[in-house]
Order: structure tokens, then sequence, then C-alpha cells
């Protein structure tokens, strides 16, 4: 099978974020870079699936500034290829849409991967946009995702609950935690990672698209107000439920 | 600039977090003088038109199908977009539900712009939509506008009030025409998974456990605190990674977003990526032994203990509480 995996460089999760100069972005300095949680799920289930069908799996990436820290890394965990398109630090998720799909139209992929989310901009949008632009089926917050034959079963969490879906493949798929039982990166192997340098990772220029939104501001959330140590132990307990009913008004 | 709301139907029950979306769509369309519509889609869906016009819709549009019984992204993108072209509207809003979400994108697609998702805040200054966002798992904002119309967004849901104004909306059906192609990603069934527990992101108050609890028998006493206060049940990352819980349950950067009125955390140390799925939330209670945990900064009220010896006397009182 021909698959594909779209995947995200965000700041670690463990970064400590500072608003940049320009007050609408981040300050890159010291920031270190990761493939964004989900789609390092969405790898594992592309390499899965690889496994056990064949072919090949291609990561596709935006590289807004010649940094590809996060497709070496999918190429040592065991990604074939990959594609790096040059360009757009600012764009909104239709622009990244329609960026991911010039190149992905020509490839004629079986499957296309997503995380649900990338866990900088948390928009939820780009692979239903993605599978709009290639007139594909799309499953959104997968966590079942099984081959059969022409169609993929599929399965997507909701509120208390799930849902079923049939697709026709070609198809998009982005994935949730816990897909097919996958919660956990693979890690790569001292092989993978020597093997990563000689993969090929092609470079196309991102094609001209525009963004209909912008970020007129960037800035951190407000800060909690201090909170207090009501005591400790049982004791503490009437005076919590006192707070919470006479101060917070909550109950 | 008119605004229309996507309302969602779920088990033939109309949303709480749509009336919100509503709601605020009500208030934005005020100062300017304008019309809130709404479509209505799905099947056997007209009846709730009465309720989205005493929250202040001047217009429900309907779109009744057998085939729109259950979610369909593309179908529900394409009567969203029908409604919005009847209505001539400059911002589509929806509360962003894991319908939502997914719609959010799918409509955006479906006229060419991008979906300010999970939106915090709407403003609309000068006939420009911005919208306030979380980004970064909540550990930022974003404040973003959109440069052409209509804009589209998802509101989260808890943040903004639902309220009934006491009007009445005029009720058209609109006939959409479908296509097999608008199916393709249908949902064929829908299996509950957790009948008659409060949904996490749509719960106003959450009781979470994390490892303090020691073994996963003890999430019983969690239970049974939600119980007490008619709460969702929330877990942390570590005692989902280690099987006590399912990831359905995990609030934070990998889980649910949540933000609830009262946020009790139950032996949760709060780590970073913890924080930045309740951070938002009201009211947090945090029941901790170590008194250097980090879930003491975020906390409105602590108390140093164990959660296990705790809580049973915090059923008890609460209990007594609930009852005067």
């Amino acid at each position: 099978m021909n698959l594909a995996v779209c995947l995200k460089r965000v700041p670690d999760t463990t970064t400590k974020l500072k608003i940049g100069p320009d007050g609408k972005s981040i300050d890159p300095q010291g920031v270190e870079w990761a493939i964004s949680p989900y789609d390092e799920l969405a790898i594992e289930l592309a390499l899965r699936l690889k496994e056990k069908a064949g072919g090949e799996v291609v990561g596709v990436s935006v590289d807004p500034d010649g940094n590809d820290v996060a497709m070496r890394k999918a190429l040592a965990i065991g990604l074939d290829k990959g594609v790096l398109i040059k360009g757009g630090g600012n764009f909104d998720g239709w622009a990244t849409a329609q960026v991911l799909a010039s190149v992905l139209k020509p490839r004629k992929f079986d499957v296309i991967f997503f995380g649900k989310q990338a866990i900088d901009s948390d928009a939820f949008q780009v692979p239903t946009m993605v599978a709009h632009l290639l007139g594909l089926p799309r499953v959104n917050v997968c966590t079942s995702f099984e081959v059969d034959g022409a169609k993929a079963k599929c399965k997507r969490q909701i509120e208390g609950g799930e849902e079923s879906i049939e697709v026709a493949l070609p198809c998009v798929i982005s994935v949730q935690k816990g897909v097919n039982g996958i919660h956990d990166k693979r890690f790569p192997s001292m092989k993978g990672i020597m093997a990563a340098k000689s993969k090929p990772v092609e470079s196309v220029a991102a094609p001209a698209v525009e963004s209909t939104m912008e970020v007129v501001k960037l800035e951190m959330p407000p800060e909690r107000p201090p909170g207090k140590i009501v005591g400790k132990g049982v004791d503490a307990v009437p005076e919590l439920v006192r707070l919470l009913k006479e101060e917070a008004k909550v109950l | 600039m008119n605004l229309l709301v996507f309302a969602e139907v779920r088990d033939g029950k109309l949303k709480k977090s749509s009336l919100e979306t509503l709601s605020e769509a009500v208030r934005l369309a005020k100062p300017l003088g304008s019309k809130v519509g709404v479509a209505l889609v799905g099947e056997g869906i007209k009846a709730h038109a009465e309720t989205l016009g005493k929250h202040g819709a001047a217009q429900v549009y309907v779109v009744d199908s057998p085939r729109l019984k259950f979610y369909a992204s593309e179908a529900y993108a394409k009567a969203v977009v029908a409604a919005h072209q009847k209505l001539g509207s400059g911002a589509i809003l929806m509360a962003a539900t894991s319908m939502g979400r997914d719609l959010a994108g799918a409509v955006a697609a479906l006229l060419g712009s991008g979906a300010a998702t999970d939106c915090t805040g709407v403003k609309i200054e000068g006939g420009k939509v911005v919208a306030k966002r979380p980004v970064y798992s909540g550990k930022a904002y974003a404040t973003v506008a959109f440069k052409k119309a209509p804009a589209v967004l998802s509101l989260r849901p808890n943040v903004f009030a639902a309220q009934e104004t006491g009007g009445s909306a005029a009720v058209e059906d609109l006939a959409v025409a479908f296509d097999d192609a608008d199916f393709r990603s249908a949902v064929k069934e829908v299996a509950a998974t957790a009948q008659g527990k409060v949904e996490l992101t749509e719960a106003s108050v959450i009781v979470a456990g994390g490892r303090g609890l020691q073994a996963p028998e003890n999430f019983k006493v969690r239970d049974e605190l939600a119980s007490v206060l008619g709460a969702a049940v929330g877990a942390s990352r570590a005692v989902v990674d280690n099987g006590w819980r399912p990831h359905s349950e995990q609030v934070g950067q990998t889980g649910k977003t949540v933000s609830p009125n009262l946020y009790i955390a139950l032996g949760v140390s709060g780590a970073i990526q913890h924080l930045a799925g309740m951070r938002t939330s009201k009211v947090i209670v945090a029941i901790n032994k170590d008194p250097d945990a980090p879930i003491f900064k975020a906390a409105t009220y602590g108390v140093v203990g164990d959660a296990l010896e705790i809580v049973p006397v915090l059923i008890q009182n609460l209990k007594k509480a609930l009852a005067q």
C-alpha cells in the first residue's frame, strides 16, 4: 500500500513557551522541536499497516525555516521517505491544507494519516480540508482503523460513545490516542537512526496560497489568582466545603 | 452582519453547548442590529426550533432527512452552507463538540476558508470577526482576525452562558439536494460507551484521580464523590498509561481539555501537561499528600493529605451541605 503520514513539527510538550518580540508568535529560541504527539501515533499506525500489507510510508511536512528535525526523527522511526514543503510560517488551516494537498494529490496514496490535532495550533481542521480538496472520505479522531479490501472500517470517538464509519479507499484518517491499542510512539533504533541519514527527502516549494485568518496577538493565559491551602488532612474538610459553598458558590 | 449557528442534536436532544453558542451569537448580533439564524440539521428535529426561538434565534432553517439520522461530515456541511447562503451570514458558529470540531473544518473547506476552533472569546470589530482561542494546549492564547467573510468558528463548551430571551423563530424548511458523495464519510452506527455518565468535556463539575489514589480499585472513591456531585470523572495521564483507567477519561495535553465550574483533583500531581487540559476551570480543588505538588499552584483551594482518607469525609460533609 502507498501510505502517507502528514506530520507537524511543534515545540516539545515540556518546552516553556515565551512570546516572541512581534507579540504574535512564540520565541523560537531555546525551543526543543518534536513531532506532534498525535502524528507520532499516526506514524505507528501507518508502519503497522505497512508491516502487514507491504508498501511504503511517506512522511509529508511543511518546513517554514529549513529545520528538518521532525522529518529526520520520523525517518529514524521507520518512514521510508519524506517530502518537505518549503515555506509558510504563518499558514492557517486552509492554507496548510492546500499546500499539503498539492503534494498529496499527484502521488496517489491509499491512506493519508494525520494526528487528530497538532498540539501547537490545536485547530482540528487540516485533515478534513485535505480530504475535501482531494475529494476523499475522511474519518477524524479515529480510535480504530482496519483495512478490509477496498474499504476501511473505522471507529471515531464522540461524547459518551463511538461512531462506526466505513469508508472506501483512498481515504484520510486522523488518529486519536489509543487507536488500535496504540498509546505510545515507536522509538527509533540505532539502526533506524543510521538508516535515516540515507533515506531520500524531497524538497518542494509551497505553492502560492493565502491565509484567510491572521494571528494579531499571542499572549500567555492570565495568571490564576494565588490559591490557598485550606489545611491538612480530614480536619480541613468542613472548611473546604464551607468555602466551596459560600465563597466560590459552586455547590 | 447576520450570524448563523449550527444546532447539534444527538439522540434526539438539542445540545446545551449549541444553546450556549446561540446565546453568544445573539449577544454579538444585538449591538449590530443583525439577525441570528440557526441551521437545524438531522432527522425528526423540527420541534427543537421552539427552544432555539426562545434563545433568541430569529430564523431557523430546518434540513430534515432520514439520511441525516447520523452525522455525515460532507452532507451536514452542505446543509449548513445552504442555510448560510439563505441567511447571507458573515459568520457561522457552532459548539466545539466532537461533531462541531469535525463540521467546522468541513464547512470552512466548502467555503474556502480557515476555521477558528475552540474559541473562548468572539468579537465583531468594524465588520471583522476576531476570536480568541487557546493554542499550545492552553499554554497560550491567540487572537485571530478573519480576513474574509464568512468567518467559521467553533466555541468551546461551558465557556459561554446559555440564556433564554423568550422569543420565537420563523421556521423554514430548506430543501438541500444531496448526492451519494455527500455520504461517503457518513456514520453507520453509534454505540454508547458510557451510558448515563456525564461527558467530561461538557461537565460543569469534574472529579479527577491520579497516581495518588495508589491502585485502580481505589478509583471507586473518586466515582463515589463524582456521583454525589453529579460530576464527570477524569484521570491523569499517569494512571491512563498504567492501564488503570481508559484514555477516554484522560485530562490534559494528550487527553481532553475541560473547563468546568469545579474541578477536583485527587492525588494528581499536576504535571504541566495535565494543567494544560484543566487550567481554565473556574474553581480548582486539589487534594494531595505532597505539599510541593505543582497542582497546588493552580488550585483555588488545596488540602494537604491522603485523598483516600479525606474523600470519604468530604463525601459525608458534601451530602450534608447539599441537603441544606
